[in-house]
């Protein structure tokens, strides 16, 4: 594995390999002393073309506590804004010496772009593109779900017969997209759950189940209920008629949180829209696994820098 | 060609003499924690441990693993390694540390197990035991307990198989096609 740009190309060992790794990043991560000397003198390059908090921070995060050297760039105030073009940048990049790059971007194919275009020759990382893929996302989705039910017996797991039902703005969403792949890859069964307008054309073509109504689908009874945000600067169009409709049909509403198995998982990628997408009864709830995801996103994407960043050139493990 | 260096009796009677040397140096057991090098440190750690317990009545050693691969000064240059659990169960400071091990060789994953150990805590004392030491130190470091020495050329494999992992106990030595 010489990048990370989607979940539809990782097969089960690789990705059963990043969560095992994570799992022992997770087991430093209480003591007084986190930082682990792995990546030493590395440099990692945030390129950070979109707006992101958590992500970008969990990503900074991963590469500090692996001793790397990180240079944070953002589009905004940089020489993006002044008309320089990916290659520029790229190839600036590059002619500093640096050991990785982990891109988010608004157009889908960006980090594919950057990592065969030939610009430069270093580990590219897909922190999410438009609308195509969050593959360290769905990674640590997947090693939350698996730390739930199999707890400290997670190593070596997948996650066969595991029911994921992902509600909301599938059309829009990278963090569907990778979870979709990848949990098919771990034996996992996915749902969609959304309104017509929110489904892409290609629904058809994906190994899922789709349903036209939260509550029928949450009686058939889910596992794991992901919800999706509704991102507000991707509305361009009248998906559905107002946010207090929607939250009416596709929110996980209090109604809705009661009705559910005490057994469900609740998960939500952040940040959340309270009161529409999901209640806060539901999103603070001890079945919700929304902080452990951010705490297991720093593990999982540790464990992609460890993965793609070390052992020889051309050696793959 | 593969010629075995101790069966599995000798495997007991080895990590039995290390429990017994442990205790000598360490003056009974109190103030004891043994952390092994996975994988199979750890399962020799637990034996050790087993035997202390047994030898000095009710006393309980805290037994823990403690993985190197991140202090490792190899990573670059071998294919990407898979991690392991490091699990230290107890406050390591002013303890005396034994760190287990089954084969010692250049000394490397020792060095690495000193700098994990650093980020842990600070023991007392910190004490090597290995099952096999084959020689060809790379880094001035020297174990305190040893199952057994094996002179050996550096083309030669030494293989040692656990009951816990591989269903028996045997150490052998291989020979290497430069050999």
């Amino acid at each position: 594995m010489r990048h990370l740009l989607s979940t539809h190309d990782l097969d089960r060992d690789n990705a059963i390999s990043i969560l095992d790794i994570a799992e022992d990043m997770a087991s430093f991560g209480h003591r007084d002393v986190k930082k682990l000397p792995a990546l030493r003198g590395k440099a990692v390059v945030n390129l950070f073309y979109e707006d992101s908090t958590r992500t970008r921070t969990s990503f900074e995060a991963a590469e500090k506590r692996l001793s790397a050297d990180v240079i944070n760039f953002s589009a905004k105030g940089s020489s993006v804004s002044k008309g320089e073009s990916l290659k520029d940048t790229a190839q600036t990049l590059d002619a500093m010496g640096i050991d990785a790059v982990v891109i988010r971007h608004g157009s889908s194919g960006a980090p594919h772009l950057l990592a065969h275009s030939g610009w430069i020759d270093v580990p590219v990382i897909n922190a999410g593109d438009g609308t195509h893929e969050h593959p360290t996302q769905a990674l640590l989705d997947a090693f939350t779900m698996r730390k739930k039910i199999y707890g400290e017996d997670s190593r070596g797991k997948d996650l066969s017969g595991v029911r994921v039902c992902i509600v909301g703005d599938i059309l829009h969403s990278r963090v569907a997209r990778s979870n979709i792949w990848l949990l098919s890859t771990l034996g996992a069964s996915v749902d969609i759950v959304a309104p017509i307008t929110l489904l892409p054309h290609s629904i058809g073509a994906w190994p899922v189940r789709v349903w036209h109504s939260l509550d029928d689908a949450l009686a058939s009874g889910c596992d794991v209920v992901m919800m999706l945000r509704i991102q507000a600067e991707r509305m361009t169009h009248a998906y559905f008629p107002n946010a207090r409709e929607y939250g009416r049909f596709w929110g996980l509403t209090a109604q809705r949180y009661r009705r559910l198995n005490s057994e469900t998982i609740i998960m939500h990628p952040g940040p959340m829209n309270r009161g529409l997408e999901i209640s806060s009864e539901a999103a603070d709830s001890p079945q919700s696994l929304i902080l452990e995801q951010v705490s297991n996103g720093v593990f999982v994407r540790m464990s992609v820098l460890y993965s793609l960043l070390t052992g020889a050139k051309g050696q793959l493990a | 060609m593969s010629a075995t260096l101790l069966q599995s009796d000798d495997v007991t009677r080895a990590l039995t003499r290390i429990a017994h040397e442990i205790l000598e140096g360490n003056k009974g057991s109190s103030n004891l924690v043994l952390l092994g090098i996975p994988t199979r440190g750890v399962h020799l750690a637990r034996r050790i441990a087993g035997i202390l317990e047994r030898i000095d009545g009710d006393t309980q050693i805290p037994v823990g693993s403690l993985d190197v691969t991140m202090y490792r000064d190899d990573l670059m240059s071998n294919p990407m390694r898979e991690s392991a659990l490091t699990q230290v169960p107890v406050d390591i400071d002013g303890k005396t540390v034994v760190l287990v091990d089954d084969v010692l060789y250049s000394g490397r994953t020792v060095r690495a197990a000193l700098d994990a150990l650093t980020d842990v805590g600070r023991p007392a004392i910190v004490r090597l035991a290995v099952l096999v030491d084959r020689g060809h130190r790379e880094l001035p470091i020297r174990a305190d307990y040893v199952g057994k020495n094996v002179p050996s050329a550096r083309g030669e494999r030494v293989n040692v198989r656990l009951s816990e992992i591989d269903g028996d106990d045997v150490v052998s030595v291989t020979s290497g096609g430069d050999a």
